[in-house]
């Protein structure tokens, strides 16, 4: 992974000596609130319901075993004990006090970390597919260059005031597990008729109030043109883009209303003015950023593992979590672990210290110590060895880790919603917790097979609930909360939003909605057809009929 | 439970220095529990109490402080909105964290 050099460290220390200086201004009353507001916001630093709240970058989703400790340090030292995993690949912290954060950001910077640009109308943490480099289904590792857009983002001087936040995912594999489709700008990596390596550039994708599919602006992209073509991107969009209205501004607006014929030719007008080679991916820097990523030392080892089938067999409680939760290597003799943060009725994407400990001996041991964070509240162990597979089960046992639920109705994405968040219109966790708990038997999960529960707290749907199979929208009304549901949603390939299929609900009769749904689907499925499959065939009627039956 | 008797103001905001929900009290200070806020009865009193608060800003002591109904039920007062309410509390998916878990044993029955 990427490891700092003498500027990356230096510019971060700054950072964190600039920040100190900031909180001490502020805390004196030299600086007000009104002129504090953006700077805290710079470095991730959100007032939420509760206390503050700290969001650490997790770049492209990848960290350290040692990183991982350090944040379990500061959940101990400096908040209360947890942290929690976001939906784009991020940390939270939910109690840090202003006075401690300088020496927060001091700790992150100890291990190769820092909370800049994780809020604020600038470009954010670059997302990836949290399987890149060991995905069998992927033509090249393409975090490189999701590092290359990261310090090419990092306080670039023409976007540090852009009309509002701006995300960016990238994927090289032709599954999207980085949700591109629903992203600002979505960089998908693949060969084009000649075999070359080059980008699909998608501009426009978003959640929020206003939902919309990214739109494609260039077929393929050479890679050595890939900066300079973001730039001409943003810089049409930081002209045009809406400041006049805050539920506007996001680029996927200016693409809707200019259509995205027009928007890519006012893209492609920008590209011709630019000057090419001065934004052009000098080889040497990409090769330079690429060596980070090269493939570790693999063993040579036989794809079958001897042990584990008869291990499988020993242990039904095993073998089911390593159907689950293990995932095909592009390497012989090696599997992706997901490690499910989705224990039945618990909070979705929260680790304890102590957990986040076990992940980091975990990893140390058995992932070459890497660890990647999912956007849908989840940790990958990316590099086990297949001989290692029980080891690691029985670490995750010991740790309260090892529901093999990953992909299942269980496997809910819920944002932190009004338990948390200052902008939550309703709970969003206990809805997630009593679907849950409902569902929870592992032999009835996996008939129901592959289904994404996806739950907002708010109609800004940082919890997705918009691509969810089943999404779920918290709202209020007359200070009581209710509940949408839609159906249909994807963030995977044919990426679809879901429809609202009626009235809201109750907090308490969600579940059983859920159920009704979930028994609906099972009534009609042909064999061996999900959920999403199912819906698109038959469509939102025989779901409506039932949930709305006696209503 | 009996009916609400009548919906009543008081001061909230964050802390500044820390960020946790506290309350205007009756003696000025800023106290960390809803029942011991002051309790604003009529619009001048009310008033008072906003003033209050941005005098607080102004001085850094807190940040964003605003007027929020509660009810009384049974002599116990609770924030009138659901959102008030969690905030008063702590995260209602984590008892062991936040005022409710600083409560005493009646206090923690108001919150029921």
């Amino acid at each position: 992974m990427y490891r700092y050099d003498e500027f990356d460290d230096g510019f971060v220390r700054e950072r964190v000596a600039q920040f100190r200086d900031q909180v001490t201004r502020r805390l004196s009353g030299a600086l007000s609130e009104d002129e504090f507001k953006p700077l805290r916001l710079m470095n991730g630093l959100y007032l939420q319901l509760h206390a503050y709240m700290l969001r650490v970058a997790v770049p492209y989703g990848t960290m350290s075993a040692n990183q991982m400790r350090q944040l379990a340090m500061i959940a101990e030292r400096y908040d209360k004990g947890y942290g929690h995993f976001t939906t784009r690949q991020n940390i939270q912290f939910n109690w840090p006090k202003l006075e401690d954060t300088p020496d927060i950001l001091e700790h992150l910077a100890d291990v190769e970390m820092h909370a800049i640009q994780t809020s604020g109308n600038c470009i954010r943490n670059v997302t990836a597919d949290p399987w890149a480099g060991v995905a069998d289904d992927e033509i090249e590792d393409p975090r490189p260059f999701a590092e290359l857009i990261r310090q090419w983002s990092t306080l670039h001087p023409e976007f540090s005031f852009l009309p509002r936040k701006f995300k960016v995912a990238v994927t090289a594999a032709a599954s999207d597990r980085a949700a591109i489709a629903f992203h600002d700008i979505g960089l998908r990596l693949h060969r084009n008729e000649n075999g070359e390596a080059g980008f699909q550039v998608l501009v426009g994708g978003g959640m929020g109030r206003t939902p919309m599919l990214a739109k494609t602006v260039r077929a393929w992209l050479a890679r050595r043109e890939l900066l300079a073509y973001l730039e001409a991107i943003m810089r049409v969009y930081n002209l045009h883009g809406r400041r006049d209205n805050k539920y506007k501004a996001r680029i996927k607006i200016l693409v809707h209303e200019l259509g995205v014929e027009e928007f890519t030719r006012q893209v492609d007008e920008e590209y011709a003015r630019l000057d090419g080679p001065t934004t052009e991916v000098a080889e040497g820097e990409l090769a330079r950023i690429a060596a980070y990523f090269a493939p570790p030392q693999y063993e040579d080892l036989d794809d079958e593992d001897p042990q584990l089938a008869h291990q499988q067999v020993a242990r039904p409680a095993f073998a089911a979590w390593f159907e689950q939760n293990v995932a095909r290597h592009r390497v012989p003799g090696y599997g992706i672990v997901t490690i499910s943060l989705k224990p039945i009725g618990g909070i979705p994407g929260d680790a304890t210290a102590e957990q986040m400990r076990a992940i980091a001996d975990l990893a140390e041991r058995h992932s070459l110590g890497e660890i990647r964070v999912t956007y849908q509240q989840n940790l990958v162990l990316p590099y086990v060895r297949k001989r290692d597979l029980v080891a690691v089960w029985h670490g995750l046992v010991k740790a309260g880790l090892a529901e093999a639920n990953i992909g299942l109705v269980s496997d809910i994405i819920a944002c932190p919603g009004l338990d948390y968040c200052a902008l939550a219109t309703a709970r969003s966790i206990p809805v997630a917790q009593s679907i849950s708990t409902r569902l929870a038997v592992a032999e009835r999960q996996r008939d129901i097979g592959e289904l994404s529960i996806k739950i907002s707290g708010c109609i800004n749907a940082c919890g997705h609930h918009h691509a969810g199979n089943i999404g779920i929208l918290g709202l209020e009304k007359k200070g009581v909360e209710f509940y949408q549901i839609t159906l249909g949603g994807s963030a995977e390939n044919n990426a679809a939003i879901g429809e609202i299929i009626g009235p809201g609900f109750a907090g308490e009769d969600v579940p059983v909605v859920v159920e009704t749904l979930i028994d609906t689907y099972m009534g009609l499925r042909h064999e061996d057809e999900s959920f999403l499959d199912a819906y698109r065939r038959v469509g939102p009627k025989p779901f409506k009929e039932a949930v709305y039956a006696n209503r | 439970m009996s009916k609400p008797i009548q919906i009543e103001q008081v001061l909230t905001a964050n802390r500044l220095s820390d960020g946790l929900v506290v309350f205007l009290g009756p003696d000025g200070e800023w106290r960390e529990g809803l029942a011991e806020a002051a309790i604003a009865k009529s619009k001048e009193v009310a008033d008072a109490l906003e003033a209050a608060g941005a005098d607080a800003e102004d001085n850094n002591v807190v940040v964003g402080a605003y007027l929020i109904g509660v009810i009384e039920n049974d002599g116990r007062r609770r924030a009138a909105h659901i959102r008030e309410h969690l905030r008063a509390l702590g995260p209602s998916v984590r008892p062991d964290l936040g005022k409710q878990a600083e409560a005493s044993q009646a206090s923690l029955r108001e919150v029921a």
